[in-house]
């Protein structure tokens, strides 16, 4: 009766890539081109199979093996084991032959110089198209119902694919490029640089300490590593006091320093650098009134170090005030209790029981501090001055006067073998160091109150702070609605309407010159979300409910692309995605890969904290009820993820509406982000339509944020209160 | 119910979890119809052969059987096979009769077929009327035969039992235990049942699997896992049992005379070789007196427990423990007793 569809499925792909390979266009084409399919089945939109036969291009033929091969391990009678052993040849030489013609032969003929002397001929073709795609995601699949059918993963075919299609899309999205800069910097036209990459890697640009012995300016990778650790030591120390302040006083606010801990996730990275020039600037409001006042100059103290840590440690401090927080409720109460009963006082107890349980919290939140304030690209773009970090460095290599890909590649390595090893630090190191004293029991205990001096030292750290970021955020909100901030305080909507102009004629006419970016974004961010939800979902339940081999490198591989700074990840597909066999830039598809990547984490550890509280014989339960994964995760695992579906649908939206450092490298024409197109009105100084278009941004996020928490609502549990008295059968 | 009902055997079937082997080269057959106990302290691999059965864990070694078919690459879903859970893992988002439907409803039966399956067998299970109740408004009673009436709706071939009564009160046990042997005779399902209760594991089985570190230590009915155990651990496991030094002094037949301290009794040798060898005595096969023949001893603890008294009694082969029925005379400690011999519960441990 439980008759399954393995083989079934199996005929299905294999009939699939079939169909692809003789019909469906095998090149990269734009849209409107496509529909006209001039010259098909041969000419641009022309299928492989129609290609290889008639079309000058016998090489995509090779592809027939694997396919017939496929067939006749399905329509034989061998034991269904070696069927599936055949398929899984079929799925490996498939793949393989896609992929080597792929990187073998592009635009102009045969991509290396050994195999134009192996084969002869000049042959040419473009990057993948739909059925160049479908075909190789077919022979995935067939490949993971092959091993299915060995009784991997306990025979789910559903669950083979689904690591199948992850770890895929991971190999090629993140490793790929990321490996394409690693070859870019040794690897040039002529071969192998050792030379050239060691002393370009060691050049005095990049680590010399000029600064320390004169008034020179250090090494890029100097000052990337300076700011970094001034900003996390900063930042953890003010987290520590806020974490403090919400967890052991009285203060009354306390609701309200979440909103804080919220409002750097949904604020675009550079708009609070935007913000400090407005106050601080030549032409900024302080500076202004200090000249008025006083007479003091205007100078360009802002720009470069000084500028670029404060709009940090605005940024940052909120994540570790998150991180601490937890830390700080995580320590048991009863611990200080013990420790007051054996009569230390409160600064005792704080000193040898409070701060030693909080030491490998502190080291966690600075190495997250030091990672993002690596990762940060916005605010050293707009503030840097003369200070340059490596990820503006990496920026102008690419777009810059001197493009210099080797270079940008050369710099990438360095800022990724930066955040690596503090990556690397932070979970191999201090990941297994953090005190966990909160256990299954409930603590009675009552937290015991801070010393006196710590609570004052604590207040007089954070209230300021406070006054200054809500300044900031006012200024944000003000500045685009008043004709020019620091000389003319008139009201205006100009910044406004210049931006999101619209006429009526008919039916609405976006002629503001920020629509076209504000609609690209939302399309991106709107196609993203449910992706990147659903792909951070699917590991997260692929590495809680399932065993398989390699399950470690699997998940160090969904969490690596968390650690890449988004510069990195930007050159690299540059790199890696502007030839054949993967040709992506400057289409829309390639923003909603990179979102998905990079997003992706968050979306994975929202659904490891939320399987974790789930048990484990619910979806055994439905198993053995004959329900398949697919069906298991539909109608007992997701209505029970709703929070960790909303968690990570939030996240990844709004991340991707204000992410800016990938994006930067990847916007084209059509698709320009709202991101970028407020860093352009930043380059070109018009401050109050960036300003304007920033303050709209974060006012349509909250409103989206709320309505996501309002439609996705609670997880029905049947928890009603006290029911109907229990009848006793 | 229309199926036959089908076997389930192993074959050499062993599961390792990288270096740990958590069930190394079992071989065992459920006959069709029969309940059979997988017994054993945890750890020792009763789950992990159970959830080898369900296919929530796939064999490292060997072939598994269900009825004709080789199961061993089939997943969970694809084997006629369903599970009692240990949490009774019911659906929190589903109420009762959406859970008992669940199984149908997946396999592609109507709605409304379905429900009608469903209701069926929440009636066999007496909990009509509370079809429409959310799992954390029944008792852990109910909830029990919730997921009862779920697993038997889809009429399978193999109904497994992961601890069902562990999350029971005491009282509840014994009647929940009666209620699912009833259900299994009256309706002949084959039933792998796990438990690390002896007593329960002696209550319903048609038959028992010691298992211990991994590997099968006897299979017998409860009755020959008590009476005759064929090793120190299945002797000490099932029941309680005074293990002791003997000397098997000749063998005669299909017996052998055995020197317990200064007495000599005659029990079957079960292929012991002459010499030292170790004798398993059941604390009720033991009688104490203060006259006559017998083991000399004297009584250094005793406590009543109302039905029985327990006797820690020192001998010259060491320590005993026995009972004695609780109306019986009692003695105190530091009297000089003698201890007699049952005909039963007295055996030779062959290994």
């Amino acid at each position: 009766m439980k008759s399954k569809t393995a083989p079934d499925a199996t005929l299905w792909w294999l009939g699939l890539a079939a169909g692809a390979f003789c019909l469906l266009p095998w090149y990269w084409i734009d849209l409107p081109q496509g529909l006209l399919l001039a010259g098909w089945p041969l000419g641009a939109s022309g299928s492989a199979l129609a290609l290889g036969l008639a079309g000058g291009k016998p090489w995509l033929l090779l592809m027939l093996a694997p396919l017939l091969l496929g067939f006749a391990a399905l329509n034989s009678r061998l034991p269904r084991e070696t069927r599936g052993l055949v398929l899984v040849w079929a799925g490996v030489i498939g793949l393989a032959v896609i992929l080597a013609q792929g990187f073998l032969i592009g635009h102009r003929g045969w991509n290396f110089a050994w195999a134009a002397s192996l084969f002869g001929g000049a042959p040419q073709q473009n990057g993948f198209g739909f059925a160049g795609f479908l075909t190789l995601f077919c022979f995935l699949l067939l490949l993971c119902q092959g091993l299915a059918m060995r009784g991997f993963c306990r025979g789910d075919g559903f669950i083979v694919s689904a690591i199948g299609i992850i770890v895929a899309t991971i190999i090629l999205f993140v490793f790929f490029p990321v490996g394409r800069v690693l070859s870019q910097s040794v690897w040039g036209p002529d071969g192998w640089m050792l030379d050239t990459f060691i002393s370009k890697i060691t050049d005095r640009s990049i680590w010399g300490l000029d600064c320390l012995t004169s008034s020179l300016n250090c090494g890029v990778a100097w000052n990337t590593v300076f700011l970094g650790v001034f900003v996390g030591v900063v930042c953890t120390l003010l987290g520590l006091a806020f974490a403090l302040i919400a967890t052991r006083t009285r203060f009354p606010f306390k609701r309200a320093l979440t909103l804080f801990s919220v409002l750097p996730i949904i604020t675009p990275p550079f708009v609070i650098g935007l913000a400090l020039i407005l106050i601080f600037g030549r032409s900024g409001v302080v500076s202004n009134l200090l000249y008025e006042w006083f007479a003091i100059p205007r100078s360009r103290w802002i720009y470069g170090f000084t500028g670029i840590s404060i709009a940090q440690i605005l940024a940052f401090t909120p994540i570790s005030f998150m991180m601490l927080i937890g830390v700080v409720q995580g320590i048991a109460p009863s611990l200080e209790e013990a420790s007051q009963t054996l009569r230390a006082s409160r600064w005792t107890t704080f000193r040898t029981i409070t701060f030693p349980l909080l030491r490998p919290g502190l080291a966690n939140a600075f190495l997250v501090g030091f990672i993002e304030s690596l990762a940060d690209f916005g605010n050293p773009l707009v503030l840097g001055g003369n200070y340059e970090v490596l990820s503006t460095k990496i920026f102008f290599a690419v777009v810059g006067s001197a493009v210099d890909e080797s270079r940008a590649a050369i710099l990438a390595l360095v800022l990724l073998g930066f955040t690596l090893i503090a990556f690397w630090a932070q979970q191999a190191w201090i990941g297994k160091k953090v005190y966990t004293t909160v256990a299954g029991k409930g603590d009675a205990g009552l937290p015991s109150p801070l010393p006196r001096p710590i609570v004052w030292l604590c207040g007089l750290v954070t209230v300021p702070w406070v006054i200054f970021s809500i300044g900031l955020y006012a200024l944000i909100l003000v500045g685009g609605f008043v004709n020019s901030l620091g000389r003319d305080y008139t009201p205006t909507l100009k910044h406004l309407t210049t931006a999101f102009k619209m006429n009526f004629d008919g039916g609405p006419i976006f002629t503001g010159s920020a629509w076209d970016s504000l609609f690209a974004t939302l399309e991106v961010s709107l196609l993203s979300a449910p992706l990147t939800a659903a792909i951070g979902l699917m590991t997260a339940y692929l590495l809680s409910r399932q065993t398989f081999a390699g399950k470690r490198s699997f998940e160090f591989g969904t969490m690596l692309s968390f650690a890449i700074p988004g510069t990195v990840i930007g050159v690299s597909y540059i790199l890696a995605f502007n030839v054949p066999p993967f040709e992506l830039t400057g289409t829309g598809l390639i923003l909603i890969i990179c979102f998905m990547f990079r997003n992706m984490p968050v979306g994975v550890r929202a659904g490891l904290a939320t399987l974790s509280q789930i048990d484990k014989s619910l979806d055994e339960a439905s198993l053995t009820l004959g329900a398949g994964s697919a069906t298991t995760i539909r109608r007992v695992m997701l209505p029970l993820l709703r929070p960790a579906i909303l968690a990570s649908l939030v996240y990844s939206f709004v991340r991707a509406m204000t992410s800016v450092s990938a994006v930067i490298f990847l916007v084209s024409a059509k698709y320009n982000m709202a991101t970028t197109y407020i860093v352009g009105r930043v380059e070109a100084g018009e401050f109050g339509i960036a300003i304007a278009y920033s303050a709209m941004l974060i006012v349509f996020m909250l409103i989206v944020i709320l309505l996501i928490q309002l439609a996705v609502g609670e997880r029905r549990l049947g928890r009603r209160a006290i029911a109907t008295p229990m009848p006793t059968s | 119910m229309a199926k036959t009902k089908a076997p389930v055997e192993f074959r050499n079937v062993s599961k390792r979890y990288g270096a740990v082997t958590a069930v190394d080269d079992v071989s065992f057959r459920i006959a069709p119809g029969t309940l059979v106990t997988l017994l054993g302290p945890s750890g020792c691999g009763k789950t992990t052969t159970l959830r080898l059965i369900a296919g929530l864990e796939m064999a490292s070694e060997g072939r598994i059987f269900i009825g004709d078919e080789d199961v061993t690459a089939l997943s969970a879903a694809d084997r006629d096979v369903s599970m009692v859970f240990q949490s009774y893992a019911l659906f929190p988002h589903m109420s009762v009769l959406e859970n008992v439907a669940y199984g149908p409803s997946v396999q592609g039966y109507k709605k409304a077929d379905a429900e009608a399956m469903a209701a069926e067998k929440i009636n066999l299970v007496g909990l009509s009327g509370l079809e429409k109740r959310a799992p954390s408004e029944l008792s852990g009673g109910q909830q029990q035969r919730v997921a009862v009436a779920r697993a038997l709706v889809l009429e399978p071939k193999v109904l497994l039992f992961d601890e069902p009564l562990s999350n029971l009160d005491a009282k509840l046990r014994r009647r929940v235990r009666e209620d699912i042997r009833q259900l299994q005779s009256d309706l002949a399902l084959t039933v792998a049942y796990v438990t690390h209760d002896q007593e329960e594991a002696l209550a319903v089985s048609d038959e028992i699997i010691v298992m211990s570190n991994a590997k099968i230590a006897q299979i017998g009915s409860p009755h020959e896992l008590y009476e005759e155990p064929s090793n120190l651990f299945v002797a000490d496991f099932i029941g309680d049992a005074n293990i002791v030094d003997a000397t098997l002094l000749a063998r005669d037949g299909a017996f052998g005379q055995v020197q317990l301290g200064e007495t000599t009794l005659r029990l079957p040798h079960r292929g012991a070789q002459t010499g030292r060898i170790k004798i398993a005595a059941r604390p009720d096969a033991m009688t104490l007196t203060t006259t006559g023949e017998g083991l000399a001893g004297t009584v250094k603890k005793t406590s009543y427990l109302g039905k029985v008294r327990e006797y820690s009694v020192r001998t010259a082969i060491g320590d005993l423990f026995i009972t004695a029925p609780g109306r019986s005379e009692e003695f105190k400690p530091n009297t000089d007793v003698v201890i007699r011999f049952a005909d039963s519960g007295i055996v030779v441990l062959p290994s």
